[in-house]
């Protein structure tokens, strides 16, 4: 059932992108606009009660993998490059497997696993330390589907939601990040933002109003498996039943909904739960 | 009142040019900031908070410290606190100014302030820091010009102000501990996960605070007609002794919870604050400055010959006035996010437009407080030698 809905939902996504029975919705969404998507669902709306990731880190093979996943958010959400760490933004980005999980590598760990690349982006967590501390609300969670959203028109520029967040997910706007962008490549579709604001993934909420999956799952080949949580027969949940997954410092409480899949090559054999 | 601080001596008008001055250096600075960003500033994806939440904190402690002259005055009837009570409320008043402005040069959005009231976020303690430290202010702008003015006139302050004290005293140890809560209950950030900080905080603030005390009036008897008094001095002395004592004891505590219990969350930022890791040791030498301080000033605190001796004693207060700027100005902020959240090292030290800037606030909380001590010292120079009953 669930799974004839969400091919469904694929055809009416792509049939959006060329623009067959979806010129009004591409329209609509013009710079500055998004916000009538949360007013207004579209029909093709994703719809979800919580949703989550899985990564499959055995499927990502080669280093262009990587670059192609990061570089389609970055490039569709206008994340600028300055090309120096200190100022830098970044969504979805990735970092070896010691420094992801700090404590759980071992000195007898073969090299590959120890230094093998894995992606990173906001856990969309349930119980998020930065929304907690948000002095404005300008960080907070969406009831209906759990994403972890920001305002960039009330954000104060604290800071205090990136001394909290334990996955160092959130970014600052040090520069005018437009001066970070080269002219021919903005997106026009998705707003920039201006300095001195923080920012970070949306679980591009922007392309599931429109029935499309997160950019990122889209560039994975299948690595990346996007999905509600909340319902058992979904792809994920499936997944999540039958194979070894682990969380970033689930020991924070912060209750992260990405999770990765250790050793899980074979995971699209997983059969149907009725 | 005001027109007091209008008439002074050419040393008086020197001091105030020079504090305008750097005033001046910092707003130009603040002005580039302003238009570039806060890239400006050695502040960083990783450090996020730098110099300017240290200062921040660090005067949150020096503004609540009024509290320990105000306290024994008001509660205790310790009279030889009598003169400089005042001293103590006005300092509170040029410390919470000083807070302000460093929450307000630190944040990205500046013009969106309001914000916070605007959409008020009780789950948020900097919502609460901002109530607190407000009201802290209200409180003692009140409280100071209230007592003083009716000294002026040679009355009893009015009977309605009483209350007031009563709360501000209540009040002071609050602002320390909201501001505490910014820091020791966020998860992952091991350094500052300690259910001490408060403790610590007040600790360094009763110490650090009347240690300045100490010096004021030191430069205040030296500059003025104006004495403090002698034994109100030694009195500051053991309390900045004994709340000293208390502070190194509470790191301790921190030193060996980290280290005993052997895990490397825990240890990982004593290692790189006061021995470096992975190669990285910008702040090294700071941080041993700052313990070197705080062990000598301790001795000249503990041995009476010295604390008695009024020249050892102020050494000893500008010692652990610089010792705790660096424990809490400087090293408490960087700790908590050096190694970062991937277990790696980005080293944070503050630009020079950073510097300006700071050294531009600090200005400004320096001419208030030479304005407010400037009034205070003219009505208690008029007045001296009439026994007031509060
Ligand atoms: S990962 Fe960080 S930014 Fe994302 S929801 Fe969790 S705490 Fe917030
Ligand atoms: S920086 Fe913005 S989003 Fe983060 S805590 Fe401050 S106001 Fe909230
Ligand atoms: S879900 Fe969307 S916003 Fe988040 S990392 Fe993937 S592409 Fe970027």
């Amino acid at each position: 059932m669930s799974m004839n809905r969400r091919d469904f939902l694929k055809i009416a996504g792509i049939s959006t992108i060329a623009g067959i029975g979806g010129t009004a919705i591409v329209g609509g969404l013009q710079k500055g606009v998004i916000e009538a998507a949360q007013t207004a669902p579209d029909t093709d709306t994703l719809t979800g009660k919580k949703w989550g990731m899985a990564i499959d880190m055995d499927k990502i093979k080669s280093e262009e993998t990587l670059k192609r996943v990061t570089e389609a958010c970055h490039r569709i959400h206008n994340v600028p490059d300055f090309s120096n760490t200190k100022d830098e933004v970044k969504w979805i980005w990735t970092e070896t497997f010691e420094h992801s999980f700090p404590g759980q590598e071992h000195q007898f760990m073969p090299d590959a696993i120890k230094h093998k690349p894995f992606l990173l982006l906001c856990n969309h967590c349930d119980k998020p330390a930065c929304v907690r501390v948000c002095p404005t609300k300008a960080t907070f969670k969406r009831k209906d589907d759990g994403i972890v959203m920001q305002d960039m028109h009330r954000c104060i520029g604290c800071r205090f939601c990136m001394a909290a967040c334990p996955f160092g997910a959130r970014s600052f706007n040090y520069r005018d990040p437009r001066t970070g962008l080269k002219p021919e490549e903005i997106n026009l579709d998705y707003p920039t933002r201006t300095k001195g604001v923080v920012e970070k993934c949306t679980f591009c909420r922007e392309r599931l109003a429109k029935g499309l999956q997160p950019a990122c799952v889209e560039a994975s080949n299948g690595a990346l498996v996007f999905g509600d949580l909340n319902d058992p027969t979904s792809e994920i949940r499936r997944i999540l039943a039958s194979k070894y997954t682990i969380r970033r410092k689930p020991e924070l409480g912060t209750e992260p909904n990405i999770y990765y899949i250790i050793g899980g090559s074979d995971y699209a054999v997983v059969p149907e739960i009725k | 009142m005001l027109e007091k601080a209008l008439s002074g001596s050419k040393k008086y008008w020197t001091w105030i040019f020079i504090l305008l001055v750097l005033i001046g250096i910092g707003t130009v600075n603040y002005l580039r900031q302003f238009q570039t960003g806060l890239a400006i500033t050695g502040l960083s994806r990783d450090v996020s908070w730098g110099l300017y939440i240290g200062q921040f904190t660090f005067l949150v402690g020096i503004a609540a410290s009024g509290v320990m002259l105000v306290l024994p005055y008001y509660l205790h009837n310790f009279k030889q606190f009598a003169n400089i009570t005042i001293l103590g409320e006005f300092l509170a008043v040029s410390a919470v100014t000083m807070c302000m402005l460093f929450i307000f040069v630190d944040m990205g959005q500046p013009m969106r302030i309001l914000n916070v009231l605007l959409y008020p976020t009780p789950n948020s303690i900097l919502f609460w820091d901002s109530i607190v430290l407000s009201g802290y202010l209200a409180l003692n702008i009140t409280i100071g010009w209230v007592v003083l003015g009716s000294d002026k006139k040679g009355i009893a302050p009015p009977k309605w102000i009483k209350p007031l004290i009563y709360i501000s005293i209540a009040w002071a140890p609050l602002i320390h501990i909201v501001t505490a809560f910014i820091y020791a209950g966020i998860p992952g950030r091991h350094f500052w996960l300690t259910a001490i900080m408060a403790a610590r905080f007040l600790a360094s603030a009763f110490s650090g605070g009347p240690a300045l005390l100490i010096i004021l009036a030191l430069i205040i008897r030296k500059f003025t007609k104006f004495d403090p008094g002698k034994e109100a001095i030694q009195t500051l002395g053991k309390i900045v002794t004994y709340f000293m004592l208390t502070n190194v004891f509470f790191f301790a505590l921190e030193f060996f919870t980290a280290f005993y219990s052997n895990i490397p969350g825990h240890m990982h930022p004593f290692v790189y604050l006061f021995a470096g890791l992975d190669g990285h040791a910008k702040l090294v030498p700071l941080m041993w400055t700052s313990v070197i301080l705080a062990v000598v000033s301790l001795l000249l605190l503990i041995f009476p010959a010295t604390r008695r001796n009024e020249a050892t004693l102020a050494i000893a207060a500008a010692m652990v006035f610089i010792s705790l700027w660096i424990d809490k100005g400087f090293g408490l902020i960087i700790g908590g996010f050096v190694p970062n959240m991937f277990e790696k090292v980005t080293e944070y030290w503050p630009t020079l437009p950073e510097v300006l800037i700071t050294i531009g606030v600090w200005a400004t909380g320096f001419l208030v407080l030479t304005i407010l001590y400037k009034i205070a010292i003219s009505v208690r120079e008029e007045t001296a030698g009439i026994e007031i009953e509060h």
